[in-house]
């Protein structure tokens, strides 16, 4: 990378106090001065470190309460880092969420105006720029109108219409892209791939892989506010499975404040095999091949179904299976052993296996639910449309002639 | 636009100003001029009912102080005098309560953008002080209908407007950035400034109250400025506020509020997002 540093942080560090029971009036404050015991510390940033070039597309990725949200308001100045330090070069504008500061009484001609000036426009610049903002969300007949009486989707359209035509130098995004339809989604990806060729620079923060694997070029990985990784988009993603799900490999338990919902029952082992019960990482086209699956039991399990389903880069579910083991139920620390014999379908592409576990079968509670348990490829050399082969009877013949009166 | 070697800026996180203090003056003017003019557009009367609440409460006073009481008769010009000191009270009342609330209320702007804290509280005083302004303009109506000559003195409110401004400001300021970590700070104010409206010399003059209510009264840093405001706008007659040791220690609570202000702000504004 040749382009110059735009972003430089070196060893940022965050931590929240948080009260166990909150001070919340002046007089518990007073009732209780010295009541400040009850106080837990919650590190959402362990020294992180990494420099961003210009025109550069850089992820930030990690599960919920990893600390990639915590870094983000960090660098759009929301938090302040207890330690530490960012430097930046440039006019930022950051977007954590699309929308930020619309005011639902004012015209939409105002609000573009207020908006602009918030990313940074003089007042004079937001003024200008306003035509082009009501043209590119095509919201012109509309400039007049009340953001109140605005659809969602309009208000969408116009919030990022501004967030473009801001036009920062270097743009910090959390998940605007998990707002609005694939269409919209694919004009966002669209735009940012314009802004890079004018030298704009992206931070993504996300927990969406294939977004991550499609559009960055380098990808940082953070764990429980620890920076795991900071490389190739390819290997972040990758190690964001690995770490997250323990695809065959060494399972990690995740520690911390991250939500992570295995408590029930905990994936142990995961992997694929291939036509003679060997392991695989990855898989032939048409051939067919296992998937091997073994949980643990944390609490007694009763009447649990273990489902699989299997999904494109996108998320999209081809195929799945669910499974109910023979005994109505599982003791705590008991495991329970998944195999599965797959016709395989596929066509060449990358694919991933969700899973999850509920329990109390006709209350359909759900113990487990792991997005991305296993990734593998199909390799192949007969690629078709769509991401499966079904077999089917196809043939095409020539109608006879018919002889038609008008 | 952006080539060759940019410059690497510190980032500094949250503060009052964060962001640029051109930024934060242009949101500030912006916010202001939108509310102000939302409040005279949004409704057919808008002006009338920015001004109805003072002219209502005027009303009433002003029959209860000349009826029940003959304060009529004894004070020059009453009636003027009444409206005039409401309206600058009401300023105050209106800005400081409305920014208790306000960095609360603006929650999402606060904790998703890089906002300057600051501006938040004082785009409520400006707000108001547009108020203020045009309801001063229907003051001076009241003030020529009543026979009022203008004088060079009136000049002289100007410096009145501008502490009494600067008090408010830094009165909104503190109480805006009390409010997120103490949520009772909006009862306290709320006894607080109707107690402040009845120890403020709005419904009568300070030169009418006997010796020990007087010297309490002085305490007040509003006191100086309506008797100022009185005297310079409405009645050259009336006294200037005594220089003594209650205008010293009004001056000081003056001062003592500013540096509050400054410090409570810089203390809360880089915690506010945390707090919220």
């Amino acid at each position: 990378m040749t382009t110059p540093v735009v972003i430089e942080a070196r060893d940022v560090r965050k931590a929240f106090r948080i009260p166990e029971h909150r001070v919340d009036t002046l007089k518990e404050r007073a009732l209780h001065p010295l009541a400040r015991g009850g106080r837990r510390e919650l590190h959402a940033l362990r020294g992180v470190s990494f420099d961003v070039h210009r025109g550069e597309f850089f992820g930030i990725v990690g599960r919920n309460g990893s600390g990639k949200s915590t870094l983000l308001k960090i660098m759009s100045s929301i938090y302040r880092a207890d330690a530490g330090s960012i430097r930046m070069a440039g006019r930022l504008a950051p977007f954590i969420e699309l929308g930020v500061g619309f005011n639902p009484e004012l015209t939409s001609r105002d609000n573009v105006v207020l908006n602009g000036v918030m990313m940074g426009l003089g007042r004079r610049e937001a003024r200008r720029r306003l035509d082009a903002v009501l043209d590119f969300a095509e919201l012109r007949d509309f400039e007049e109108l009340k953001l109140k009486n605005y659809s969602s989707g309009m208000m969408v359209r116009l919030a990022f219409a501004v967030m473009v035509e801001a036009d920062a130098d270097i743009m910090l995004v959390d998940e605007v892209l998990a707002v609005g339809d694939a269409a919209f989604a694919q004009k966002c990806m669209d735009v940012f791939r314009d802004r890079r060729r004018a030298g704009r620079t992206l931070v993504l923060v996300t927990h969406d892989m294939a977004t991550v694997q499609g559009f960055c070029d380098r990808a940082m990985l953070l764990h429980d506010g620890e920076q795991r990784y900071l490389g190739a988009a390819e290997e972040a993603a990758l190690r964001y499975y690995r770490l997250n799900f323990g695809g065959g490999g060494e399972w990690e338990a995740p520690q911390g404040a991250g939500g992570v919902p295995d408590v029930n029952v905990r994936p142990v082992e995961a992997w694929l095999e291939g036509p003679d019960g060997e392991r695989v990482e990855n898989v032939e086209q048409g051939e067919p091949f296992g998937l091997q699956a073994v949980f643990e039991a944390r609490h007694e399990l009763v009447a649990p179904t273990f489902g699989f389903h299997f999904a494109d880069t996108d998320g999209t579910t081809l195929f799945g299976f669910n499974v109910m083991p023979v005994e109505e139920s599982v003791a705590a620390g008991r495991r329970v052993r998944v195999r599965a014999e797959i016709e395989s379908p596929l066509l060449p592409g990358r694919y991933f296996v969700t899973c999850w576990v509920s329990r109390n079968r006709t209350q359909g509670d759900l113990a487990l639910h792991v997005v991305r348990l296993l990734d593998f490829v199909v390799y192949g050399t007969r690629p078709g449309p769509g991401s499966v082969a079904v077999r089917a009877d196809v043939e095409a013949t020539l109608e006879p002639l018919e002889v038609r009166t008008p | 636009m952006s080539d060759g070697t940019l410059e690497l800026r510190e980032v500094r996180g949250p503060s009052a100003l964060g962001g640029g203090r051109r930024r934060a003056l242009e949101l500030l003017y912006l916010i202001a001029v939108t509310d102000f003019r939302r409040s005279y557009l949004g409704t057919a009367l808008g002006y009338l009912w920015s001004f109805a609440r003072p002219l209502a409460l005027f009303a009433v006073l002003l029959t209860v102080f000349t009826q029940a009481f003959d304060l009529g008769d004894r004070v020059v010009n009453y009636p003027v005098l009444l409206l005039f000191n409401i309206v600058l009270f009401s300023f105050f009342q209106e800005a400081t309560t409305q920014a208790v609330s306000s960095i609360v209320s603006q929650e999402s702007v606060v904790r998703k953008t890089q906002f300057p804290r600051l501006v938040i509280p004082l785009a409520v005083v400006l707000t108001s002080a547009f108020n203020l302004g045009v309801n001063l303009v229907v003051v001076l109506g009241f003030l020529l209908a009543a026979g009022i000559e203008p004088r060079w003195t009136w000049l002289l409110f100007g410096l009145v407007l501008a502490v009494l401004v600067v008090l408010t400001t830094a009165a909104a300021a503190i109480l805006a950035a009390l409010y997120p970590r103490f949520r009772d700070t909006g009862i306290i104010w709320g006894v607080t400034v109707t107690a402040l409206f009845y120890a403020t010399p709005v419904l009568y003059p300070s030169d009418i109250l006997s010796g020990r209510l007087r010297d309490l009264l002085a305490l007040n840093p509003l006191t100086p400025l309506f008797e100022l405001a009185r005297r310079w706008v409405i009645d050259p007659a009336a006294p200037y506020p005594e220089a003594g040791a209650g205008l010293a220690v009004a001056a000081a609570i003056f001062l003592a509020v500013c540096a509050l202000a400054v410090w409570v702000f810089r203390r809360e504004a880089p915690r506010i997002a945390e707090e919220l």
